[in-house]
């Protein structure tokens, strides 16, 4: 294992260095230490590597990340996971706006609470928030599926596409196009397999599912008051 | 009774606005078109270029140099794009446009040595063979984005507003949308998608600086990375963006085009090419940062001379889109049933968001994207870039100019009291300039 303590190193070089990586690199376990709060720390990962951060990030932490499976073992800043294509990114405390942000794959589990926009245009990533999550979350999503095993704030899936939204707790209320639809078996199992992917105690059953209407799909002035 | 009297129209209610308020009444939606502003606006037009006679000294037009190269990106990037002529081609998304004349911009601009530009919706493969220099945008919709092609850009662009549209985001409408496209953007096809006006992630200066500093990361610091606004309030957006870092800063002003937008929206909001460069330029001298960050406007730009009269306000470079298509044939006297169908006529043409551009340019349909022969459309926009070259170089010769960079103000002057305020020189005769001296 690697441990990179950012107090001797700047984001810049560690960064590059796990960009350097070969494809075939036996460096693949890495510990970063004295993280304080910096951004855009482990951007732009695309190897299998398993990096863990004892502390807590600032902005973007893990954004776009490819293959690499990221544990931050403290809170995340703003986007944390941005625009993630693949492998997982785990925050053992909360995180703040936008996590997963535009994520296209992978799975982000975010073990307390996530901030307002979580999941806001995820096209087709795995999110799982073991507490809450704040208004607007999943506002324009996609593709992918959105699990909140607490409350969720208000305007829930305003805009929604494709994805799917899971919640255990209460919400605060629906945004535009966003309604609770009924939770098949194959839900259930989705539910289930997420959880346990995340680590996450949870009993499916309790959760209910949100999808979108379809109302809003083409531009209609029938449903000008929705917007 | 006299019957010959005249017909009195309305000033207020010409034919036009009569037409407007009877379909807006039948419909009950506003109108979602293509192209750009229509109204009448001050432009370049209304400038002229002082050439040289006793106290300036001309270069001699065709064998005296008069070089037009100009480099973006040299900030901070470690690999700044070196572009032989300072036009570029704007983003334009695939899926707003078909994929050959996507090809055809990127193979001119190759020929040329100037760059092409993605748009919402990513980066195709082919648009990427095509284009020696391209510039992928980051766009608040996200759609298409991934690092992959972030890596495999030459510059990056975040798009923060567009001039046809500052503070509105975008509608590609269903007709457009097949199964490609709608696969690309990770959306069902066939539905009119939405493009969000802000980023998901970021808001405001401080939060874009962060964005630009992981941009930066996950390229390693090798590309340029542009920030384009749209012209509202150019002084504090300009000032922002270098303050945000960016290595360059493009300026669309409200004369640029877009391929759906609510017309209300097109025609009414922005400010117009004209002044906006001139409080750009300001904003950079403010900040000491002129011809340090460089500074691209585009918005109306069709001519040689408005290049030449940009670059004289103090632009680094321009660039074009409308007239980019309009070169590929947009608006040609061809096909002329197919524009009669869409209720319109070649010269007027706006319907980029119907999808059913009848010479192959702003649609998805197999058939009428035939109708664009790829190689020959390249061939045209590279002899209007080449024209457009030409005619700036002649312009800055007769100024006595060796570089189209040396073009300065002192080289116009105004023809309209409203251009001598907006561009911020003298009235043509005089040495006015409205509210400065």
């Amino acid at each position: 294992m690697i441990t990179v303590d950012l107090e001797e190193t700047s984001v810049r070089d560690l960064n590059q260095r796990l960009h350097d990586l070969p494809g075939d690199t036996n460096e693949r376990t890495w510990t970063v230490v004295n993280p304080g709060g910096r951004h855009a720390l482990l951007a732009g990962l695309t190897l299998p590597l398993a990096v863990t951060v004892r502390g807590h990030v600032g902005y973007y932490c893990a954004g776009m990340n490819e293959a690499a499976d990221v544990v931050i073992d403290g809170h995340a800043g703003v986007g944390v996971a941005e625009n993630i294509m693949s492998g997982s990114v785990r925050v053992r405390g909360n995180a703040s706006q936008a996590a997963a942000a535009s994520g296209h794959g992978g799975l982000v589990v975010i073990e307390g609470d996530a901030s307002a926009r979580c999941g806001i245009s995820m096209k087709g990533v795995d999110i799982v928030v073991g507490g809450s999550v704040g208004h607007m979350s999943a506002f324009m999503a996609q593709a992918g599926r959105l699990v909140v095993c607490g409350d969720a704030g208000g305007d829930l899936g305003d805009s929604l596409y494709e994805a799917v939204i899971y919640v255990q707790g209460t919400v605060a209320s629906l945004g535009a196009d966003c309604e609770e639809q009924p939770m098949a078996d194959a839900d259930r199992a989705a539910v289930a397999e997420l959880l346990a992917r995340a680590g996450i105690a949870g009993d499916p059953a309790r959760f209910r599912r949100y999808g979108s209407a379809r109302q809003l799909y083409h531009f209609h002035v029938d449903h000008a008051d929705a917007y | 009774m006299d019957g010959n009297a005249p017909i009195r129209r309305s000033a207020s209610f010409p034919p036009e606005t009569i037409h407007e308020i009877q379909r807006a009444a039948a419909e009950g939606i506003y109108e979602i078109r293509g192209f750009g502003a229509k109204r009448r606006l001050p432009t370049f037009d209304d400038l002229v270029l002082l050439g040289a006679s006793i106290s300036r000294y001309p270069l001699e037009g065709y064998r005296e140099k008069c070089a037009t190269d100009v480099v973006i990106g040299a900030r901070f990037a470690k690999k700044p794009l070196h572009l032989k002529i300072p036009i570029t081609i704007a983003g334009m998304s695939f899926g707003a446009l078909s994929a050959t004349a996507k090809t055809a911009l990127g193979r001119a601009a190759t020929m040329m040595g100037t760059t092409t530009t993605t748009g919402d919706g990513g980066m195709t493969d082919e648009e990427r063979e095509a284009s020696s220099l391209l510039v992928y945008q980051v766009l608040p919709s996200r759609y298409g984005l991934n690092p992959r092609d972030l890596r495999r850009a030459d510059a990056i662009e975040v798009v923060v507003g567009q001039g046809a549209k500052p503070g509105g985001g975008g509608m590609l409408l269903g007709q457009k949308i097949t199964p490609r496209i709608a696969a690309m953007r990770a959306l069902p096809a066939g539905i009119d998608q939405r493009s969000a006006c802000r980023h998901p992630d970021w808001t405001g200066p401080d939060d874009l600086a962060i964005k630009i500093q992981e941009l930066r990361e996950i390229t390693d610091w090798q590309k340029p990375i542009y920030v384009k606004v749209a012209a509202a309030r150019p002084r504090y957006d300009v000032q922002l963006s270098v303050k945000s870092g960016a290595d360059a800063i493009v300026l669309d002003g409200m004369q640029g085009g877009t391929g759906a937008t609510q017309d209300v929206f097109i025609e009414n909001v922005g400010i117009p090419t004209l002044p906006a460069l001139r409080e750009a330029v300001e904003a950079l001298q403010e900040l000491d940062m002129h011809r340090k960050v460089p500074l691209i406007i585009s918005g109306g730009i069709r001519s040689g001379a408005d290049v030449a009269k940009a670059l004289a306000m103090g632009a680094d470079a321009v660039s074009i889109g409308t007239a980019a298509l309009i070169a590929l044939d947009c608006n040609r006297p061809i096909h002329v049933a197919d524009y009669a169908a869409l209720g319109t006529a070649p010269g007027a043409c706006h319907h980029c968001q119907t999808g059913r551009c009848p010479v192959g340019i702003a649609t998805q349909d197999p058939a009428l994207e035939s109708r664009l022969d790829v190689d020959a459309a390249a061939r045209r926009v590279r002899n209007y870039l080449s024209t457009m070259v030409l005619e700036a170089q002649t312009l800055a010769r007769a100024c006595g100019k060796s570089h189209l960079h040396n073009l300065e103000p002192e080289d116009l002057a105004a023809l309209t009291v409203e251009a001598a305020a907006m561009a911020g020189v003298p009235l043509a005769g005089t040495g006015w300039i409205p509210g400065r001296y």
